[in-house]
Parts: structure tokens; C-alpha cells; sequence
């Protein structure tokens, strides 16, 4: 009689490959920078542009297709040292509190006397807000004292427009001349890439 | 060498008290496959935020506004180097050349309109100018739409300026003519 042959169930070390796995994960983990979450989502143009925007140092100006303007510095201290700056500005005073809000908010488009109101509520009421946009037109150009602000603290800060690509041109033009009113000659449109050569109807 | 210290003993196979030590004691054996799951869970997911989250850009230069008391240096360019390009609210470019004669044409955006004449207008003429001229009531994608033709036409001499009152009215003109035809 033949004995039956025994099989060992097969091991396998998965050692290494854990190994590898958690040292990709923790490389890709310090590589990300993570993104705060958008206060408005936009359509913005597509364009066969291939520069990408740098991560770091960069105002981005939202707009709306209705013509809201929305602001975002890029970081946390950055952003709580300018809501100083602008309160000094306006005369308006902000406690501890609403610049710790303020720090973590990821864009705003309340005018300036309305934003202590606002960093009072918390994170979810805040989204159901309909925020009204920075004032932007000649009576009360507030957009232009947020720019020069941000610009005294970070000099090196880069303007970017993420315009709705249904936005009337006049309004565009409007946040292109508070630019260069700034001497701001040199700023980035951002818009979505183009996959292929695509004809328009 | 200090007395209280002794070094590691290493086990030895043959020695029948380790045996005995190893047979009693039970195998360590983890599942690791939880863990793997997991950690290549996160590194999709890593992967994935890192690669997606940078949108692309197109710079622009504009040239600063003049002081009040400074004079206006501007640069005259030969009207034979003029091109005009006129943003309308109907999705379409309306162009002319020279500034003294204008006469309007109209045409699409992008690869099968504006592209290929811009192409052929910068073979033509050497040093070619354009003027973009968007209309007030134009959309934001139509001026990124130009720009992306020029950049593909290779043409790095532009301006973005206001349009005129004649620009308007020459506009107005045309759109009516269009609409009158056929």
C-alpha cells in the first residue's frame, strides 16, 4: 500500500512585502500635501496648458459663475496672521477663537465685517451659508486690501484666478484691473486639462 | 567581566532540554493579511491624492498701469501687423486686420477655426501682433480658448486690451449682417 503523499500547505513570508508596502505608504504619506476642501466648486476651462501650479505660496481667487470672488492663501499661520493685519485694517477685533478658525478655514468669500459672525459658527453650519463673495468693485475694493496685506506678510505670494469658464468677461476683467492696480502684472489662470485635440460644433 | 551578567545561551537542536522547551511551546504564526490589506489600502490611496491634486495653469503677463503723471510710452505697430480678434457674446471669434479698413470675418474656436489661421497668419506675416479684445459680454472660456490657440500657433506677441467704442459698433454691424444673411 502506497502511503497518500502528504502535502504542507504552502508559506509564504510576506514579510518583505509588507515591508515595501509601509515604506511606499509612508513616502507617499510625507509627499502629500492634502487640499483643503473646496467652499466652491467650479467649472473652470479646459486648456491644452501643461504648467502645473506650484504647491506652495499661491492666492487662489475663486469666482463663481455669478461673479463671486472667493480667497484662499495657502497656509495655516499665514492666513491667521493676515486676518490680524486686516482686522487691525478695519478697526475690527478677533479673539483667539475665530483665528484658529480662520487658520483652518480653506477659503472665504465673506466681506470683512461679516467674517466674525461667521468663524463663530461651526465647521457645518458654515457650509450651509450662502457667502456673498469679497467685495471687488470700485466703491469698496476689499479684494485689493486682502491682496496688499498678504502680499506684506508673504512677498513671494502668487495670484491665481479659477474662474467659472460661464463667468461674463466684464467681471473677470474687473478682478484683472484690482491686479494690476496692485502692480500684479503676472498671474496664472488655472484651468482643467485638455485631453485631446477636440473641434468645437 | 561582571559575574551577574551571562551571556544569551543559543539554542542548540541537539540538546534534548531545548527540545522539550520548543515542543511545549505553541507556534507564533500571525495572519498578516489584514495588515497587507490594509497598508496597500493606504498606498492606493496615497498614490491617487498625489497624482490627481495639481491642476494645470496658463501664465500671463500683462503689462502695469501707467502712473498718472507718467506719459504714455506706447509703441506704435504697423497696421499691416495688426491683428484684432473680437471676443463675442455668440461663442464665436470676430477678427480684422489693419485698424484704417477693418472689415469683419467670423470664426470657431479652437482647431478647426481659429487655430489654423492664426497658423497661417503668423507664417505670413513676421512680427504679427494680436489684439484680444473681449467683449464685456463674452465668457471666460472664450479668452482661455484664444489663448490656447495662440500658444499653439506659436504666437507669443499679445495683448489683452478693452475694445473700443468702433470695436463694438463694427461688431454690431457684423453680428446683424450675419443674422440678415441667410
Amino acid at each position: 500500500m502506497r502511503k497518500a503523499p502528504s502535502f504542507s500547505s504552502p508559506k509564504l513570508d510576506m514579510n518583505p512585502m509588507v515591508d515595501m508596502a509601509f515604506l511606499l505608504v509612508t513616502f507617499f504619506m510625507l509627499t502629500t500635501t492634502f487640499k483643503m476642501p473646496q467652499v466652491l466648486s467650479v467649472n473652470t476651462p479646459a486648456s491644452f496648458a501643461d504648467t502645473r501650479l506650484p504647491e506652495k505660496d499661491v492666492i487662489t481667487l475663486t469666482v463663481s459663475p455669478e461673479g463671486r470672488i472667493f480667497m484662499d492663501a495657502d497656509g495655516k499661520f499665514t492666513r491667521q496672521k493676515l486676518l490680524v493685519r486686516m482686522g487691525e485694517r478695519y478697526n475690527l477685533a478677533f479673539d483667539e477663537q475665530q483665528r484658529a478658525a480662520f487658520g483652518l478655514l480653506g477659503g472665504f468669500g465673506m466681506p470683512v465685517e461679516g467674517l466674525a459672525p461667521f468663524l463663530n459658527l461651526s465647521p457645518e453650519q458654515r457650509k450651509l451659508v450662502v457667502q456673498p463673495g469679497i467685495p471687488a468693485d470700485t466703491v469698496a475694493n476689499q479684494l485689493a486690501d486682502w491682496l496688499i496685506q498678504a502680499r506684506l506678510i508673504n512677498p513671494a505670494f502668487r495670484v491665481a484666478i479659477r474662474a467659472d469658464k460661464d463667468v461674463p468677461y466684464d467681471l473677470v476683467d474687473q478682478l484683472i484691473q484690482t491686479l494690476l492696480d496692485q502692480n500684479i502684472t503676472r498671474f496664472n489662470l488655472i484651468t482643467d486639462p485638455k485631453v485631446q485635440q477636440s473641434s468645437k460644433p | 567581566m561582571n559575574a551577574r551578567y551571562t551571556s544569551p545561551r543559543l539554542s542548540d537542536p541537539d540538546d534534548p532540554a531545548d527540545r522539550d522547551a520548543r515542543r511545549n511551546q505553541p507556534p507564533v504564526d500571525m495572519d498578516m493579511n489584514p495588515m497587507v490589506d490594509m497598508a496597500f489600502l493606504l498606498l492606493t490611496f496615497f498614490m491617487l491624492a498625489t497624482t490627481f491634486s495639481q491642476p494645470r495653469t496658463m501664465e500671463i503677463v500683462m503689462p502695469p498701469k501707467p502712473e498718472p503723471q507718467q506719459e504714455l510710452l506706447e509703441q506704435p505697430i504697423k497696421e499691416s501687423k495688426a491683428l484684432t480678434l473680437i471676443l463675442g457674446n455668440d461663442d464665436n471669434v470676430h477678427w480684422y486686420r489693419g485698424v484704417s479698413e477693418p472689415q469683419l470675418h467670423t470664426i470657431f474656436y479652437g482647431a478647426d477655426g481659429l487655430q489654423p489661421l492664426l497658423v497661417r497668419l503668423n507664417s505670413e506675416v513676421s512680427e504679427l501682433v494680436v489684439l484680444i479684445k473681449p467683449l464685456p459680454d463674452s465668457r471666460y472660456e472664450n479668452l482661455v480658448d484664444v489663448l490656447d490657440d495662440l500658444t499653439l500657433a506659436g504666437i507669443e506677441r499679445y495683448a489683452l486690451v478693452a475694445p473700443t467704442a468702433a470695436d463694438e459698433a463694427l461688431y454690431l454691424a457684423g453680428s446683424t449682417l450675419q443674422r440678415n444673411a441667410p
